[in-house]
C-alpha cells in the first residue's frame, strides 16, 4: 500500500480525490495552501484510493500522509 | 493627531508603521498571534495584545477579536497595513460603528474599487483609458470564448475581487480559455469568496507602472511620480524602482493627470495606488489600490516623503503637508522583495533563520520583520524583507543593489537572493529592458 504525502507543511484547502477513485499518475489529488501560495499534490504512481487520510481545513506537517493508494 | 493606533497586520509592514507612529508620538499598538509571539512587531510596539492562533481567520482576520482589542487598548485609529484587512470594507463599517478611524479611504469607494468589473467602470467614466474588456463578469466558459473570438487571442482572464496574482491566466486559445475558466474560478470561490471572472485582451509585452497618489479630505490630491513594478514571478511583483525609466514627457503627463482625475472622481482620501499597464506609448488602468503598497519605500526614497505619515495625517483631518508644486523627483532607488521560497521553483521554503546578515549603509534601507531566530512559518506571507538601495542615478543605484545582494546572507531556508543576484546583473535588466514578461523570458 502506497501513500501520497504532504511535500511542505500547510492547511489542506482542497481533497480533489475521494475513496475509490482512480488516478493517473501525476493527477493533482490535492491542494496545499502554504504562505499565500497554492500547492498541487499529485500522484506519483496510478492506482485507487483506498482511503483520504485528512480532512479539508487541516494543518499538515510536511512528510505526512495524505492518501493511502493501491 | 491621534494617540494612540493600533496596527492591525504582522511582518515587516506592521514594523514600519509602527515607526512611523512612534516618530509622530503616536503610541502603537501591536496585535500577534500565537505563532507571532516573539515577532519583531510585537516586540517594537508599545503595547501588544495577543489576537488568536495561528491560523489567519482567527487571529489577523479575526474583525471582532481585533476590535475587542482597540476598545481595550483605547485606540483612536486603526492602520491595516496591506493585505489582511486593508481592503475590506465590512471591517472598514465596523470601525466607523465603534468610532474608530479606519486610516483608509470610505468604504464605498472600496467596495468600488475593489471589485475589478466596478473599478474599470468607474475608471472609463472618469476618462482613465481602460483595457478592452468584458463590462459584465463572464459566466460561463462559453461566455469567455466568444469574447475571446470576437476580441482575439490572447486574453487574459481575472478574478473580479483577487489580487496578487490568484484566480488570473493568459489563454491563447479556446481549449486553453476553458480549462483556466474552470481552474481559476475555483480559485477565486477559494481565496475571495466570489468565483466572478472577467475578462481583458491580453497585450503582449507591457510594463506595469503605477502612480502613487494621496488625497485629503479637504479635495486636496497629489501624486508622488511613478514606479516601474515591471520585474514579477506568479504576477506577484520581486523588484520595484522609481522613477520609471524612459517614459516619454507627454504619456508622463497623461498617466499623471488620469491617476489625479481618477482620485479626484472618488473624492479620495488616503494614500493609493493607480496601476496601469503601459506598452507603445499608451497606457491602459489595471486596477486601484486603495491601500498602503509593498514598494511604497522607492517613493519614499525619491521624494522625501514619509507615506505612513501623511496616511496619519489626512486620516486625523488634517491637510496634506505638501503641494503638487513642493514634491520633488530627486535620484534613484530600488527595492529588492527577499521572499522564503526556492530560487528556482519559487515554491514557498519556511524554516527557522539561523543567520539573517544585510549590509547596512548609508543608501541602505532594509524594512523587515525578521531577525536571527525567527521562525518563518506556513501560515502567511513569505515575504522576509524588502531591501531597498538608493543612489543618485539609475547606473549608480544599480551597482550598489548588485554588491548588497553578493553581501547577503540568510541561512537555515532557502531565499531568492541568488535569484535576485541573477536579475540586477541581467543585461536586459541592466538595460533597462524589462516587461512583465522578464521573467517568463529569461528564467
Amino acid at each position: 500500500m502506497a501513500k501520497i504525502e504532504a511535500s511542505m507543511a500547510g492547511n489542506l484547502w482542497k481533497v480533489l480525490k475521494q475513496e475509490g477513485d482512480a488516478v493517473e499518475a501525476g493527477e493533482e489529488v490535492a491542494i496545499l495552501e502554504s504562505m499565500k501560495m497554492e500547492i498541487p499534490v499529485e500522484a506519483e504512481a496510478a492506482g485507487k484510493i483506498k482511503a483520504v487520510m485528512k480532512a479539508e481545513g487541516e494543518f499538515i506537517d510536511e512528510g505526512e500522509a495524505l492518501f493511502e493508494i493501491e | 493627531m491621534f494617540t494612540k493606533v493600533l496596527v492591525a497586520n504582522r511582518g515587516e509592514i506592521a514594523c514600519r508603521i509602527i515607526q512611523s507612529c512612534q516618530s509622530l508620538g503616536v503610541k502603537a499598538v501591536a496585535i500577534y498571534s500565537e505563532a507571532d509571539r516573539d515577532a519583531r512587531h510585537t516586540q517594537l510596539a508599545d503595547e501588544a495584545y495577543e489576537v488568536g492562533p495561528a491560523k489567519v481567520f482567527e487571529s489577523y482576520l479575526n474583525i471582532d477579536k481585533i476590535l475587542a482589542i482597540a476598545k481595550e487598548a483605547r485606540v483612536n485609529a486603526i492602520h491595516p497595513g496591506y493585505g489582511f484587512l486593508s481592503e475590506n470594507p465590512d471591517f472598514v463599517t465596523r470601525c466607523h460603528e465603534e468610532e474608530i478611524v479606519f486610516i483608509g479611504p470610505a468604504p464605498e469607494t472600496m467596495t468600488l474599487m475593489g471589485d475589478k468589473v466596478s473599478a474599470r467602470n468607474h475608471m472609463k467614466n472618469a476618462g482613465v483609458p481602460v483595457i478592452p474588456g468584458s463590462v459584465e463578469p463572464i459566466a460561463s466558459a462559453d461566455e469567455a470564448v466568444s469574447f475571446a473570438e470576437k476580441q482575439g487571442y490572447p486574453v487574459m482572464l481575472k478574478a473580479a475581487a483577487g489580487g496578487g496574482g490568484i484566480g488570473m491566466e493568459k489563454a491563447g486559445d479556446d481549449e486553453k480559455l476553458k480549462k483556466a475558466f474552470q481552474s481559476n474560478q475555483r480559485r477565486a470561490m477559494n481565496y475571495f469568496s466570489s468565483d466572478s471572472l472577467y475578462i481583458e485582451k491580453a497585450l503582449e509585452s507591457p510594463r506595469h507602472i503605477e502612480v502613487q497618489i494621496i488625497g485629503d479630505r479637504h479635495g486636496n490630491v497629489i501624486h508622488l511620480g511613478e514606479r516601474d513594478c515591471s520585474i514579477q514571478r506568479r504576477h506577484q511583483k520581486v523588484i520595484e524602482e522609481a522613477p520609471a525609466l524612459d517614459l516619454s514627457e507627454d504619456l508622463l503627463e497623461r498617466l499623471r493627470k488620469a491617476a489625479i482625475q481618477a482620485a479626484k472622481s472618488l473624492r479620495y482620501e488616503n494614500a493609493g495606488t493607480l496601476e496601469f499597464l503601459v506598452e507603445d506609448n499608451e497606457f491602459y488602468f489595471l486596477e486601484m489600490n486603495t491601500r498602503l503598497q509593498v514598494e511604497h519605500p522607492v517613493t519614499e526614497q525619491i521624494t522625501g516623503v514619509d507615506i505612513v505619515r501623511e496616511q496619519l495625517n489626512v486620516a486625523a483631518g488634517e491637510p496634506l503637508g505638501m503641494k503638487q508644486s513642493e514634491v520633488q523627483l530627486q535620484g534613484h532607488a530600488i527595492e529588492t522583495r527577499i521572499y522564503a521560497e526556492d530560487p528556482n521553483t519559487f515554491f514557498p521554503s519556511p524554516g527557522t533563520i539561523d543567520a539573517f546578515n544585510i549590509p547596512e549603509g548609508a543608501s541602505i534601507r532594509l524594512d523587515t520583520g525578521v531577525q536571527n531566530g525567527t521562525e518563518v512559518t506556513p501560515h502567511y506571507d513569505p515575504l522576509l524583507a524588502k531591501l531597498i538601495v538608493s543612489g543618485n542615478s539609475r547606473e549608480d543605484t544599480l551597482k550598489k543593489l548588485q554588491q548588497t545582494l553578493e553581501e547577503c546572507d540568510i541561512q537555515g531556508l532557502k531565499t531568492n537572493i541568488p535569484f535576485l543576484r541573477e536579475v540586477a546583473n541581467h543585461p536586459d535588466y541592466v538595460a533597462g529592458n524589462v516587461t512583465i514578461n522578464f521573467v517568463n523570458e529569461h528564467f
